[in-house]
């Protein structure tokens, strides 16, 4: 049986989680609402994040426009993600949750504005 | 000219604060922001996780905020951008001023205080040593990167775990930089567990509790950090120094409420939150002036700050309609054992709508504790808690029929080990 300590990231309560494997059977213990079970299953399984960053603007108020993945994307795609994103620029205006990029390197998310400029 | 609810600060507190006073029928309403646009320092916290309460969803600081930015304008409530307040004088008159309409004198009905916090900075904390280019606090970076689009630096030592320094750890690291460290000087980091997990964790930087920074090296910009374990009296212990080569070093070792108007106002401040000392209706010393946010005391979580400001509003506009009591019998609230301070100060029962809400933190971490609420030595409520630290603001609520007390009552909240 395997055992792993972890801490849910999913809300400012942070519970302590345990997860246990048994025969490809995950257990959480330690959560106090079903999204950190939820959490403890994926983490261990497939762990994904959402990425917040900016991409350069044009014609708006400020340089930089913030972004977000719609979804969770897969840890270790954000690097890469970060690389593609890097190279994009905006014009200005923009409205939140205008589409950025579709299907962010095949991940199947899309890259949303974060604010309106 | 003339309002009947002004409000200091364009931040969350303030544009939550000007809708619940709108909503609960007030419509003279002047919001004043210095910087160039409405939100705040939402506005550069572009990481998610806001919003989990209010909204019930994750969203980023640019989102939230333009949540109530856009429910504002669709309210038709005024405002003024890169205007600066200068002084609150007597009889709630506003000294403010901008390049549109020079110098304003602007009476109020009521003033809603919601300036928000500073961070401390280097000189805040005293590091000795030459100033070289390449130290910042942890928000002018997360400034300078995510809104004005420069890169602070490549290397970097954050001094600080409080949430801004975590938040910029993972946030530089995503930028191509390399977090060499993050050094905290308790035994416990100042930021939420959550934060420690997802930013410094999944990018395997380490994290030094009881550490301080001895050196900063370099002329010119930043060369080189040292940091030093210290002991139980904080003081560096020899021998355990390690040296870093880094460009930058991002400070995160705390916020203070900015309470500059405040304080030449006349407004009594509390000297533990050095925020104003309120009663539960949010109103400081002087009458008809409220104050909410982080003006108040440092909040973890913005959607707490939203649930104060509306209550601040609410309170405000009640205030014009001539709907508090003033006159009222008050209890004081007073920190006990564990308990460094309790937000409001003062409460009026009949005031209280529904619930009496207090807020506090704990001064170290504890394990298996209870949480009492006496008045006048006399239990009326016990929590139980597993984990409490002082990175993490508790909560209490009061029943408004349990706040049956004598003119002078004292409200104590302590912690007591479970089972003693």
């Amino acid at each position: 049986m395997e055992k792993h300590q972890l801490v849910c990231i999913v809300c400012p309560m942070g519970c302590h989680l345990e997860v246990t494997k048994e025969n490809d059977e995950y257990n959480v213990t330690g959560n106090k609402c079903p999204r950190g079970k939820a959490y403890g299953m994926k983490e261990l399984t497939n762990p994904t994040r959402v990425v917040t960053t900016t991409v350069k603007i044009k014609g708006g108020l400020l340089n930089r426009l913030s972004v977000k993945t719609k979804e969770a994307i897969p840890k270790e795609k954000m690097f890469e993600c970060m690389k593609f994103i890097d190279s994009i620029e905006v014009k200005a205006p923009v409205s939140v949750g205008d589409i950025i990029v579709k299907d962010l390197l095949g991940t199947g998310v899309d890259l949303v504005a974060a604010r309106s400029m | 000219m003339k309002y009947d609810i002004v409000v200091v600060g364009g931040g969350p507190a303030g544009l939550a604060a000007a809708i619940e006073a709108k909503k609960n029928g007030v419509d003279n309403i002047l919001v004043i922001e210095r910087d160039r646009e409405l939100g705040g320092i939402l506005q550069q916290c572009i990481h998610n996780g806001f919003g989990l309460h209010v909204f019930k969803e994750e969203l980023t600081g640019p989102e939230y905020a333009e949540k109530f930015i856009t429910e504002l304008k669709n309210m038709g409530i005024e405002y003024k951008l890169d205007t600066m307040v200068l002084e609150i004088g007597e009889e709630r008159v506003i000294h403010a001023i901008n390049t549109v309409d020079g110098f304003m004198r602007i009476k109020a009905g009521a003033i809603i205080l919601s300036m928000g916090c500073r961070e401390r900075t280097r000189g805040a904390i005293s590091i000795p040593g030459s100033r070289p280019a390449g130290v910042f606090t942890a928000g002018t970076a997360q400034r300078f990167v995510n809104m004005e689009g420069y890169m602070v630096g490549k290397r970097v030592v954050i001094l600080g775990s409080g949430d801004i320094g975590l938040i910029m750890a993972r946030r530089m690291t995503l930028e191509g930089a390399k977090v060499l460290a993050v050094a905290e000087l308790m035994p416990f980091s100042g930021g939420l567990t959550r934060n420690i997990v997802q930013c410094l964790e999944d990018y395997h930087i380490p994290l030094y509790l009881s550490h301080t920074l001895m050196e900063i090296k370099g002329k010119d910009r930043v060369e080189g950090v040292v940091i030093a374990e210290v002991d139980k009296n904080r003081k560096p212990i020899p021998g355990t120094e390690k040296h870093y080569d880094c460009d930058t070093l991002l400070l995160s070792v705390g916020l203070i409420p900015e309470n500059e108007i405040s304080k030449n106002a006349g407004i009594a401040l509390d000297p533990v939150t050095s925020g104003p000392i309120v009663n539960e209706s949010m109103e400081t010393s002087i009458e008809g002036v409220f104050a909410c946010g982080n003006v108040v005391h440092v909040h973890d979580l913005v959607d707490f700050v939203t649930a104060e400001s509306k209550r601040a509003g609410k309170n405000a506009a009640k205030y014009i309609k001539k709907e508090i009591k003033a006159d009222a019998k008050t209890a004081k609230t007073k920190p006990g054992e564990g308990i460094r301070y309790i937000v409001p100060h003062m409460v009026r029962p009949e005031n209280v709508d529904g619930t009496l809400d207090l807020f506090m933190r704990v001064d170290n971490v504890y394990k298996d504790m209870n949480m009492v609420v006496k008045i006048d030595g006399k239990e009326i409520k016990r929590m139980k808690k597993k984990h409490l630290a002082p990175g993490e603001m508790e909560s209490v609520k009061i029943k408004k029929e349990d706040l049956g007390f004598k003119e002078d009552a004292v409200i104590t909240v302590q912690l007591e080990k479970e089972g003693a």
